[in-house]
């Protein structure tokens, strides 16, 4: 005789509000506790929610489609025979229907001996229309968002308000525009291996199909071919038809247009650039990759391993600006940018500091690849202390990142480009790298952002200490 | 090594057979005083005698019961099918009787016959003489089942035939019985059944094929190798058991794979092997596996027409650029 209120998860710190991609029960259908009610997109993720109570669904108070905060009650479950008028009517066209939102069960739980269910009237199920409302003035609990103790509903029911549990991260991938990569399976094989983003390339087989030979040429080009590889069809301009479209934000593009400002406006950030020789870490890198049973190295992997090393001697660089005080980490948790289609997503690779090269290699391709496949956990979505943003594989010779808050620094890293450069004896030819270091000038100062950015430099000039 | 003829090949294996055990004897239409309809039993009433080369009248089913009959009380017969078309008639014997009958008994008998003739698609012998007759038989638990492409295949592979316990389909061909090729003379070399060759070796694409459809794709890769192109070919050589790793093996290097079969396609062997390399060899696969086969219909006798109906060099050669997303592919 429960009435379970469903309603919009929280599944992230940043998560503010949740799109019902669709229901996959509807009103009517018995439900078990576990059974996956309906989809939900966020501004990270698209997550499976599972019900959390038995019974029947008896409302869906937010349709397909539509965005809700979260907290919001989006459905009720109950028993055939449960009055829910009091808590339908209670979700007032989809706000919040309690304060803070995602509540555990158990904490939720109004006390069962409240009183006796004496009221219940066993056909109202079929007949609800039958039944009148409960006015709002005589029902004041039933309106007003619930405290936090104490009973939540109407005194003959006991009410559980339950949002999913565990998210399950959805197994299918976002249909979006273009749909999936076509690739053979050799192709994804070696592009896995090499670290080729199969988005970036044209495939030349059948239908577009990406083939060995597309991910071969695109892992072999230089970087300035690279950059290029994207389709470059002739465009001819329409004269006809609309000038302008307004196209709604994505969950994504929203929570970057309203995170970005957050950092840029109040964190006075400044720039630190340097120039690395990267002679010997490209090198050290093709003597890696060409060991057999080795994971690929990429240049990025080198520079993750690099800052982790050095955060750990420049603690001031791993820490956070926390209003009173500064924050300052022992551990490096390192947050990697990851272009997608819609935006972009900055997983997590957690106490980097600890790990070998090719651990990093394996689980940083990892985390890119479930990224772009929208397949992240809602925990390795957050906790960074600082972020590496690579634009390297488009042929970007420098540029400056915004810092991602609450952290302190962020490091944006350009093409390996092969340049000019002054020997002992004259001119050579070498390769060079740009980083740029962000800072949080409340956090830290210039001295040391540039000593920090000295010693990344040493170590990938002298890659040897990266594999110690 | 002496150089012969596939037919010859096949006469030398029967006779050091039938030297070497008393217990094998040769049984069907025209093998003795005929001396064969296509002289693969040729010399051998002479040298053996009629209770060792037995003439029977036109009568598949009846003289292909009598050799199971003969194999279950120890005897090893080696029945010949004038064609391999022929044996429809003894169907019954074949599948509920020499395949089943080591099953059914718990293992009390076993039937080490070897029926054997021409099969497949030859020169205007027209719908009723050109099928590919294997396909009726590698499906049925209990019989194996050998294509030999080569004279040292086919005395080779008789020879482990009819040593062999079981009851082993063995068909040759029309097509191939004066091709040349050496052939060890040692009476005692044989080829283990279920082991295919690798006859040409290749870094782009495996071509699987066996008989007439092996020595066309040997056409095709001397053609496409002008292109640039090198072309691996497995001959199976055993249809079952099928040696899956060698071809697996060869797909996991060149990362393509065509399969001829000069049979109609639905279902055939081609669809088989294709299966069991997207299940063993997916993630190596770098192009679907195609197939190139015969025609989903009757032999046609008109010479034109039979040449649309079976897989040509040109189709074979066709297929290989298709899956090598080579220039010039249709």
């Amino acid at each position: 005789m429960a009435v379970t209120k469903v309603v919009m998860p929280k599944l992230s710190e940043q998560m503010e509000s949740g799109k019902v991609i669709k229901w996959l029960k509807k009103e009517g259908d018995r439900v078990q506790s576990g059974d996956i009610l309906a989809e939900v997109e966020t501004d990270k993720a698209d997550v499976e929610m599972e019900a959390f109570g038995a019974g029947v669904l008896r409302k869906i108070l937010v349709s397909a489609g539509s965005t809700v905060p979260v907290g919001s009650l989006i459905g009720v479950i109950a028993e055939a025979n449960d009055d829910i008028n009091s808590v339908v009517g209670q979700a007032g066209g989809g706000a919040p229907a309690a304060e803070g939102g995602a509540k555990p069960a158990s904490e939720a739980k109004a006390p069962s001996d409240a009183a006796a269910p004496s009221g219940a009237k066993p056909d109202m199920a079929d007949r609800p229309a039958a039944v009148p409302p409960q006015p709002r003035s005589e029902d004041p609990a039933a309106r007003k968002p619930a405290p936090s103790k104490g009973p939540e509903a109407p005194g003959s029911q006991r009410v559980q308000e339950v949002v999913a549990q565990q998210p399950r991260t959805l197994q299918t991938l976002p249909s979006g525009d273009g749909g999936r990569v076509k690739a053979s399976p050799l192709a994804r094989k070696i592009a896995a291996q090499s670290g080729v983003d199969l988005k970036l390339i044209q495939g030349s087989g059948p239908g577009g199909r990406i083939v060995r030979r597309d991910v071969e040429a695109a892992s072999t080009a230089p970087a300035a071919a690279a950059a290029a590889a994207p389709v470059l069809r002739p465009v001819t301009p329409s004269v006809t038809g609309p000038e302008y479209e307004d196209v709604a934000l994505s969950p994504m593009r929203a929570a970057i247009a309203k995170r970005m400002p957050l950092s840029k406006a109040p964190v006075p950030h400044f720039y630190v650039t340097s120039e690395v020789a990267m002679d010997r870490g490209w090198e050290l890198r093709e003597e890696l990759n060409g060991l057999e049973g080795q994971p690929k190295i990429s240049v990025n992997d080198l520079i993750i391993r690099a800052c982790a090393l050095t955060l750990l001697s420049h603690p001031g660089v791993n820490a956070s600006f926390q209003g009173d005080r500064i924050r300052v980490f022992h551990r490096v948790h390192m947050g990697i940018a990851v272009a997608l289609d819609e935006g972009l997503i900055t997983p997590v690779l957690r106490d980097v500091h600890a790990k070998p090269l090719a651990q990093i290699a394996v689980e940083a391709r990892d985390l890119a690849e479930r990224a772009r496949q929208r397949k992240l956990r809602a925990p390795e979505l957050s906790g960074a202390t600082f972020s590496i943003s690579n634009l390297g594989m488009f042929d970007v010779r420098d540029f400056s990142a915004i810092i991602n808050p609450p952290e302190g620094a962020i490091l944006a890293v350009g093409s390996v480009r092969r340049v000019p450069v002054v020997t002992d004896d004259g001119l050579g030819v070498g390769r060079r790298m740009a980083l740029t270091l962000s800072c949080d000038h409340r956090v830290m100062d210039g001295a040391m952002g540039a000593k920090f950015l000295q010693d990344v430099k040493r170590l990938i000039e002298e890659p040897l200490r990266l594999l110690v | 090594m002496a150089v012969m003829t596939y037919r010859e090949a096949l006469n030398l294996a029967l006779r050091e057979e039938l030297k070497r055990d008393p217990d094998v004897f040769v049984i069907g239409e025209e093998v003795g005083l005929y001396e064969g309809a296509y002289k693969v039993t040729q010399g051998l009433l002479k040298e053996f005698g009629p209770k060792r080369i037995v003439d029977t009248p036109i009568a598949e089913s009846g003289f292909t019961g009598v050799g199971i009959g003969a194999a279950m009380v120890g005897l090893r017969p080696v029945v010949e099918m004038m064609t391999f078309n022929f044996a429809l008639l003894a169907l019954d014997q074949i599948v509920n009787s020499a395949a089943k009958l080591n099953y059914m008994s718990g293992g009390q008998y076993n039937v080490p016959i070897v029926i054997r003739g021409p099969g497949g698609p030859a020169h205007q012998l027209a719908a009723q003489h050109s099928q590919s007759m294997e396909v009726y038989f590698y499906h049925v638990p209990g019989l194996k089942v050998v294509r030999p492409s080569t004279p040292m295949d086919a005395k080779g592979l008789l020879k482990s035939a009819i040593r062999d316990d079981n009851p082993v389909i063995f068909i040759e061909s029309e097509t191939l019985y004066n091709v040349k090729g050496e052939v060890p003379e040692d009476p005692d070399f044989t080829i283990p059944l279920g082991q295919a060759i690798v006859r040409r070796e290749g870094t782009d694409v495996t071509v699987v094929a066996y008989m007439g459809m092996m020595y066309r794709a040997m056409e095709a890769a001397e053609e496409l190798a002008k292109e640039g192109i090198s072309v691996e070919i497995v001959d199976p050589r055993t249809l079952q058991p099928l040696d899956t790793q060698t071809i697996i093996g060869s797909v996991r290097k060149t990362h393509r794979a065509v399969v001829v079969e000069a049979g109609a396609g639905f279902a055939g062997m081609g669809s088989e092997i294709a299966t069991e390399i997207t299940e063993e060899a997916f993630d190596d696969l770098d192009a679907p596996v195609l197939r190139v086969t015969g025609a989903q219909a009757p032999m046609p006798y008109a010479r034109n027409l039979e040449r649309l109906k079976t897989p040509t060099k040109e189709k074979i050669a066709d297929a290989i650029r298709r899956v090598c997303y080579a220039n010039g592919s249709r």
